[in-house]
Formats: C-alpha cells, sequence, structure tokens
C-alpha cells in the first residue's frame, strides 16, 4: 500500500540524460514546464510530445515507469477536465440537464489534460534519471544566489535530501511495527473512520518515536563528523557543467524557439 | 530466474518442543517464523495448524495470531502505551476479553517474564534496554499463546540480560510446556536451552535434528556461516588427536563426563 509512492524514485541505468548536470535537469523542467502552458495550438503540443518521447527514448528509462508516476493523478486529471468542460462559458455543443458543454471547454479540457499529463511525465523523468542526491545538490547550486538574501540555502538542501533518505527507511518500519501489532492482533483494516483512526495510534506513536530516534542518531553522527552546516564546507564531487550540458541548454533553447515560432505561427493567416 | 525467499521447508512443530531456529543474516529465518502465524503468505505450499490450513478462506487469522504468538526482533520498538501495563492489556483486549480478564493476564505475563512490579505503571520509554525487551515480550505472552516464536530475543543486550532472558524461557517452557521456537544465529546462546535445532541457509533447511547431533558437522556449519558452540570444536579436536571421546556434547558438563569417559575414570 505505501510502496505506490514513487516520489524520489530513481532509476539506475546508463544514459546520456543520467550522465546531464542536475542543474541542466532541473532548469531544463522548468523551462519545459512553462513551455507547456505557452503552447496555445495542437501543433505546439505535437512538437512537445515529439520533444518528450525524444527525450524518453534517449534517457533509456521503460515507458511503463513514468506512467506509474500517471496513477497518483488520475483523479485529479478527471476533475480538471470535467470542471473544465462543464463549466467554460462559450458556443454550446450538447446539452444535458442544467449542464453544457461548449465547443470552448473541449478545446481548454484536451488541452488542459494534455498539460496535465505531459507536466507530470516530464517531471518524473527527471526524478527517475536523478538520484535524491544529485537533485538537492543541484538545486543547492542554483539557489546559490539566494544566500545574498539570508536564505539558508545549504541548510535547506541538507534538510531535503535527508528527508528522501528517510523515506525508505520510515516505510520499512513502518511495515515492521504493522506486523508487530498485528502480531498483538491490532486490526488496521475493519471498522468505520473513527476505529480506524483510533486503530493507528499502536502504529504512530513507535513511529514517531523511532523517527525521533533516528533523527537524534543520525545528528550526533553527523556532529561526531565535525558537520557545521554550509560555511566553507566543499563538496567531494563539485558540480561543473561539461560540454554535453552546454549542449543540452542548446538543445533546450532551440526546442523553446521552435514553439515560440509555432505560436506565433497561428497569427498568420 | 525468480529468486526465492524460502524454497522447500518441510516442517512439523510438534506440541510442547523447544526448537532452535538458527542461520546466518539472510537465510530466511525471519521470513520462515512470519509464514506461521499467517503474516505472510506462501506462494507455493501450505501452512498447517492444529490441522487446519490457515490459508483457507473462513480460517480467522486473529485467533491464529492468538495462539500462535510472534516476538518480533527488536520488540521494545512496538510500544506504545503510556504506562507497560496497559501496553501489555493491548494483545489480549484486542481478543475482546473482559477488563478484568485483560488485567489479569497483563499481570500474570508480567510476572513470567520476570518484569519488577514497582515499574508497572512506569511510562516504557524510561526503562532500561532489557526491562523493555521484557516488557514487549509480556505484551505477546499475555494473549496466551499455544506456541510462542521469538525472533532474537536477546539481541542488543549484554551478558547478563541475554542469559535472564533467556532462563525466563526456558522456564516458562518448563512450567507452561508451551511450545517454543527461538530464532537465533548464536548457537551458544541456544544450544542448551532447546529439544531440536533447525539451520537454516539460503532460504532451506540444512539441518533437522537434535542438537548432538547438528553440533557434530562443524565443518558445514562454518560454510554457512555460524558456529558450533567452542565444546564441540574441543571434542572435534581431541577426537582427531585420536582420543575415544564421542563428539555430541553441547554443554559443558557433558563434555567434562564424555572427556572422563574417555580417560578411564
Amino acid at each position: 500500500m505505501l510502496r505506490d509512492i514513487t516520489l524520489g524514485q530513481y532509476y539506475q541505468t546508463e544514459s546520456v540524460v543520467h550522465k546531464l548536470d542536475p542543474r541542466v535537469k532541473l532548469v531544463g523542467t522548468l523551462l519545459y514546464i512553462i513551455s507547456l502552458f505557452l503552447v496555445n495550438n495542437l501543433t505546439g503540443y505535437l512538437a512537445a510530445a515529439l520533444f518528450l518521447g525524444c527525450m524518453i527514448f534517449l534517457s533509456k528509462v521503460p515507458f511503463r515507469y513514468m506512467v506509474r508516476g500517471m496513477k497518483a493523478i488520475v483523479f485529479l486529471l478527471l476533475l480538471t477536465v470535467l470542471f473544465n468542460l462543464f463549466l467554460t462559458p462559450g458556443e454550446a455543443l450538447v446539452q444535458v440537464w442544467k449542464l453544457t458543454i461548449t465547443k470552448q471547454g473541449v478545446r481548454i479540457a484536451v488541452f488542459m489534460a494534455i498539460r496535465l499529463t505531459f507536466l507530470i511525465i516530464g517531471s518524473s523523468l527527471m526524478t527517475l534519471t536523478t538520484t535524491p542526491n544529485n537533485l538537492t545538490d543541484g538545486l543547492e547550486k542554483l539557489m546559490g544566489p539566494l544566500k545574498r538574501c539570508k536564505v539558508p540555502v545549504h541548510e535547506i538542501s541538507m534538510m531535503m535530501s535527508i528527508a528522501l533518505r528517510f523515506i525508505p527507511i520510515l516505510m520499512e518500519e513502518t511495515d515492521k511495527i504493522m506486523k508487530a501489532q498485528i502480531a498483538r492482533g491490532a486490526d488496521f483494516e475493519s471498522g468505520n473512520l473513527i476505529k480506524k483512526a483510533k486503530a493507528m495510534v499502536p502504529l504512530l506513536v513507535p513511529l514517531f518515536i523511532s523517527a525521533f530516534r533516528r533523527a537524534n542518531d543520525l545528528a550526533m553522527a553527523m556532529e561526531a563528523r565535525c558537520y557545521q552546516g554550509g560555511e566553507g564546507r566543499t563538496k567531494m564531487k563539485p558540480l561543473q557543467y561539461k560540454r554535453r550540458d552546454y549542449l543540452a541548454y542548446v538543445v533546450f533553447l532551440c526546442y523553446l524557439l521552435i514553439l515560440l515560432a509555432l505560436r506565433n505561427l497561428r497569427m498568420l493567416p | 530466474m525468480a529468486s526465492y525467499a524460502l524454497r522447500d521447508v518441510s516442517l512439523v512443530i510438534p506440541d510442547g518442543q523447544f526448537i532452535g531456529l538458527i542461520g546466518h543474516t539472510g537465510s530466511g529465518k525471519s521470513t520462515l517464523v512470519q509464514h506461521l502465524n499467517g503474516l505472510l503468505a506462501p506462494t507455493e505450499g501450505s501452512v498447517y495448524f492444529n490441522g487446519e490450513d490457515i490459508h483457507e478462506k473462513g480460517y480467522d487469522k486473529k485467533k491464529l495470531r492468538s495462539k500462535v504468538g510472534l516476538v518480533f526482533q527488536y520488540p521494545e520498538h512496538q510500544l506504545f502505551e503510556t504506562d507497560v501495563f496497559s501496553d501489555v492489556c493491548f494483545g489480549p483486549r484486542n481478543l475482546g476479553l473482559t477488563q478484568k480478564e485483560t488485567q489479569l493476564r497483563a499481570f500474570e505475563a508480567l510476572r513470567q517474564v520476570g518484569f519488577p512490579e514497582e515499574y508497572f505503571y512506569q511510562s516504557p520509554f524510561d526503562l532500561s534496554g532489557g526491562q523493555k525487551r521484557r516488557a514487549a515480550i509480556a505484551g505477546v505472552l499475555a494473549m496466551r499463546p499455544e506456541v510462542l516464536i521469538l525472533d532474537e530475543p536477546t539481541a542488543g543486550l549484554d551478558p547478563k540480560g541475554r542469559d535472564e532472558i533467556l532462563e525466563r524461557i526456558a522456564a516458562l517452557k518448563r512450567d507452561t510446556g508451551i511450545t517454543v521456537v527461538l530464532v537465533s544465529h548464536s548457537m551458544e546462546d541456544i544450544a542448551e536451552y532447546v529439544d531440536r535445532i533447525i539451520v537454516m541457509n539460503r532460504g532451506s533447511v540444512l539441518f533437522d535434528d537434535v542438537p548432538s547431533v547438528v553440533f557434530t558437522h562443524v565443518k558445514e556449519l562454518e560454510e554457512v556461516g555460524l558456529a558450533a558452540p567452542q565444546v564441540s570444536y574441543i571434542m572435534q579436536a581431541l577426537h582427531e588427536s585420536g582420543m575415544p571421546v564421542r563428539t555430541g556434547a553441547t554443554t559443558l558438563e557433558e563434555a567434562e563426563r564424555e572427556i572422563l569417559r574417555a580417560l578411564g575414570r
């Protein structure tokens, strides 16, 4: 049940996309998401799909891993589509009782569905090809300039990487405690909502205690190795742009330009 | 190729036996014991308790779990109540017993594990490691299981705490005739208590016999990352150097008798 969470799931393989600097992937994903909202015609979406398809092909990550991330948002997707379909004013196409489907509604609903799908697949492509550690490293580097405004950039990225690291550990722990309580006759499944919530106490209390204990141990271990925060701290493997990274930026730029061109193309007669 | 956590494991555990389940880390001990109370279901094969298939439709798993008590590794991590006594009450209360019966069983279980009465109403989180462990074991015992399975009950305890826990379990076995399965990776721990040893290796049963026979396989045991008790080594060495001793001794006393016999005294 808890294993369905795909957050921060990394797919190990050798590919160009995997080797890219995490900063490129972060910026690229952000640009891609923005581009999805700039597009205003089907030709543009075709280009976006083509681009995404190429990236997936290059990454060598099986397509089903991308789809797995989609499962979580199916409900959200349906809701968005339905709302857009029925609540957009305009030229009526079909009328059922008080609900009207308009031409504009269909258009917006389809575009919204495409945008959300591409958005999720695009960002899962990033997390699937980047290790959590690399991701936080990249974020730290990208947010570097914010340090001047007294934003604790290093601390934020450290917390992120620790949080990501703890997800599998805590899931394993949950499984263990759950089994132990089931062995003592606990019942997590039957009963109404209140009963179910009450049944969580024997699970949550030990889980919290164990999380605190682990956090405490980790803090101790970090201090024992003289961790003092980001001040003057260097990295064993500092992020450095290579030729392929600059090339990737160029590719992204080209993609953006093409999309913008396609956007204006429609304006022409 | 499919990989198996357990393969070809066929066991009969008769009532009242004291069994030691031994194996190296990752040999499948913990997986095996979780099958015994239905927490895990086998993909092939079946598990019977008192003649009934526990994965048959309509079989009462909750009742099974009260009859086959499983104490997990580091059981103190499952404590959650505000005081020890209420925590021990959790198991019997889940069985739907009356308040009085629940408390009676909790009291009895805490007494059985030798938990000091003055700490009954203390928070379980203020106790020492050994006391926490006892409280957690009592939590399972309070359901009055017919079979008690303990997964590495002595892990992380000091030698004194370890001996005390093992003594308590042995005493419990003597007094109530309960069936006990003791999981461990240390031969020394279990050699003097158990009637039968099951050695697991890579998800299969390697040996299944009385301790004195299992311990004669010193070399095979070492090959799978285990060690026989130190006496077995001595007896083996004596035997190899030509002394007419039998190598099946498992405890110091037996070894002493055997050596004296071989020397003709």
